[in-house]
């Protein structure tokens, strides 16, 4: 009796957080679930709303609009990590040295980061101005032609306002990776005769490897969700050009005003970005059943 | 296998000097050891010599020719970590060769060298193993593998057996000391284990505090050790130390203090230059001491018996001062016994109490 009572001491202690995760968690999930299969206009109760089955899915898998947003996405999410990654990580290999004022140095770097994204995305607007922006003036003052920034190269802007916000986030994951490196390592690696890019193609790139596949996963995971910036910055516009896919979603719900939809192509969203931390998700438990291996072979051979 | 000199060698981290201006001569084709306790600066002069680190001042030449200017690789030297040092992500045999493929060293030469260097250390079977599938003996193997596969002109070694445990310790001395005869090439190997030093070194340096306080053959430093602290620091179990002052009685040269009063034999009263009356410092050797009491004798009060086998190690007091007895286990000690002890007054050694150099 008092065994199974200590048993149940850890479950009764986590209940509330348990109870507190499922209703704020699962309940809006599965309302979002529910809804999709639902005709639902905003001025609805959901229970006045009409079974539709699978419709909303279907008729988005053959919507050109939900594609071309889709695309716009992926092409965003693809270049911004990317050069994100190649940017961060090279700064990083750059910066990973003891001179003084490097810490100050380090820490500009992050500003970025902390400033919030609607901030962001204003400070960029004006940058781009067509105008009067910060660009533009300097492209008349050294006496190049005009580029329309946020007209005819929105997705390129956007992506750069991007890059310039989000790269700090791998330069520190990328420098911890580094300064915890085995010193060791390295110091054998010079006198076996290692380049300083061959110590960081042979040894420092490998060694961070674990680091740089969650990082860039994280990455691509935010990457898909961005908002603010791109609805400060341009709206989605010209056009579909810069219209990402957490943006369509909200112009669904809100001026569309078709709930149930908006809720299906979240889904669609949702499914992608399962499919991806399960990749990380999978890989981590590759590396910890590797870890595992390793430990039991060593212990065999003591 | 260059001569190696260190010439008034210096370091300091910030305003921490770490190394003394220090003069050093390592003799090409010699293993040289270089032994002191914990923080004394070995390490440092090691990875100096390896150009991991910079000097503060003077200058290190290899056959005459200054190179604290060159990189590491550009050194020829091999170099086995305390900690190892292996590349986790490449298994054993790409750990081996890493500096020969850097080299572009043809793949067959890289395999055949990788493999006779790992047939030697007895690990040819991990070849295909990571670091982390091995146990620290065999990690150790590799380390030192990894460095012999290369022909550099000098192999550094620092504390490479620290992290063993005793047994595997010893083995792995024997089988650094067999290697040691059958390569001809510099060694310099660091340690802070005296044992070690004896076994494997041509030529010992003794450090203390930055200091280069002695070098030698093993034999040299026991038995003409120059002052207290080698003295003290070579030889195990360590020397005991007692506060003397030399009297003239009848014209024979006595050494007294608390509780003891040995005359000196003729050698070491020749050494001494000065007259009597002055306050010395009286090293015995735990082995100096007899269980034949014809001679000059002590009284001893035993404190325990550390039984070791054959030997026994007695802990034992005269006055204060606590004194270490080396004897042979079959003569039965009790605890608590005062007894005589006879010593060996040839053995005897007199350092001068200010200075703690031998007189
Ligand atoms: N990077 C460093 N910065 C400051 N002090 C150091 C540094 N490396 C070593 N030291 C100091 O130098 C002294 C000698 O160190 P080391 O050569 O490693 O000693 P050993 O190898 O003989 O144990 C120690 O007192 C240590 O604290
Ligand atoms: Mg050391």
């Amino acid at each position: 009796m008092k065994s199974t009572l200590n048993r149940l001491t850890p479950y009764v202690f986590f209940m509330p957080a348990a109870v507190i995760m499922i209703i704020a968690l699962f309940y809006p999930l599965l309302y979002m679930i529910w809804g999709s299969f639902r005709r639902w206009s905003p001025s609805q109760q959901i229970g006045e709303t009409e079974f539709v089955g699978l419709r909303n899915y279907i008729s988005l898998w053959n919507d050109p609009n939900f594609a071309e947003s889709m695309g716009v996405t992926l092409k965003f999410a693809v270049s911004v990590v990317t050069i994100e990654m190649l940017l961060g990580v090279g700064l990083a290999l750059l910066l990973d040295r003891n001179i003084r004022g490097m810490s100050v140095l380090r820490t500009l770097f992050i500003l970025p980061m902390m400033i919030a994204p609607v901030v962001v995305g204003l400070m960029w607007r004006y940058i781009y101005h067509p105008t009067i922006g910060t660009f533009n003036r300097f492209l008349d003052t050294i006496g190049v032609e005009r580029v329309d920034w946020l007209g005819q190269n929105a997705l390129m802007s956007v992506i750069i306002a991007d890059i310039w916000q989000w790269t700090p986030f791998i330069f520190i994951l990328s420098l911890a990776a580094l300064q915890s490196l085995p010193q060791s390592a390295l110091e054998a690696s010079r006198i076996d005769g290692a380049t300083g890019w061959q110590q960081i193609w042979h040894i420092k790139i490998p060694l961070m490897m674990p680091v740089l596949i969650v990082t860039c996963l994280l990455r691509l995971i935010d990457a898909f969700k961005v908002l603010e910036v791109i609805l400060v910055m341009t709206e989605g516009g010209p056009g579909l050009s810069t219209e990402i896919l957490a943006l369509r979603i909200s112009r669904t719900a809100t001026e569309f005003r078709e709930l149930g939809v908006a809720a299906a192509m979240s889904n669609y969203l949702l499914i992608l970005l399962m499919l991806l931390t399960a990749a990380m998700f999978t890989y981590t438990k590759l590396q910890e059943a590797r870890a595992n291996r390793l430990r039991m072979a060593v212990e065999a051979d003591d | 296998m260059p001569e190696i000199v260190f010439d008034g060698v210096e370091k300091s981290y910030g305003s921490v000097r770490v190394l003394p201006p220090l003069d050093l001569t390592l003799h090409d084709g010699e293993f040289t050891v270089l032994v002191g306790p914990s923080g004394c600066g070995k390490s440092t002069t090691l990875r100096i010599l390896a150009g991991l680190e910079t000097l503060s001042g003077g200058e290190i030449y290899f056959d005459g020719k200054p190179i604290s200017a060159l990189e590491p690789k550009e050194r020829d030297i091999a170099m086995v970590f305390q900690d190892y040092a292996l590349y986790p992500h490449m298994n054993i045999a790409r750990n081996m060769s890493f500096a020969l493929r850097l080299a572009k060293t043809p793949k067959a030469e890289i395999d055949a060298k990788v493999q006779r260097v790992a047939d030697m250390l007895n690990i040819g079977h991990l070849l295909a193993r990571k670091p982390a599938e091995l146990s620290g003996g065999q990690r150790q193997r590799v380390a030192m593998g990894r460095a012999l596969v290369r022909d550099a002109g000098t192999f550094l070694f620092d504390e490479p057996l620290s992290n063993l445990d005793a047994k595997l310790r010893g083995k792995m001395r024997t089988e650094l000391a067999e290697m040691r005869d059958s390569i001809e090439k510099n060694m310099v190997y660091v340690t802070h284990d005296q044992v070690e030093a004896m076994t494997l070194g041509d030529r010992i340096v003794v450090m203390n505090e930055g200091v280069v306080q002695q070098q030698g053959t093993p034999e040299e430093l026991f038995k003409e050790p120059r002052n207290l602290f080698v003295a003290g620091f070579i030889g195990s179990p360590s020397m005991n130390f007692m506060e003397g002052a030399l009297v003239d009685i009848g014209g024979e040269m006595h050494v007294q203090g608390a509780g003891f009063d040995l005359p000196l034999d003729a050698t070491t009263r020749t050494r001494l230059d000065t007259a009597t009356d002055r306050n010395v410092t009286v090293g015995i050797r735990p082995s100096s001491f007899t269980t034949d009491t014809s001679g000059a004798t002590v009284e001893l009060r035993v404190i325990v018996a550390e039984y070791l086998g054959a030997q026994s190690v007695l802990v034992t007091k005269l006055g204060k001062t606590e004194l270490l007895v080396e004897t042979q286990s079959t003569a039965p000690f009790k605890s608590g016994v005062t007894q005589s002890f006879g010593v060996n007054t040839d053995e005897i050694m007199l350092f001068d109490r200010s200075t703690g150099l031998r007189l």
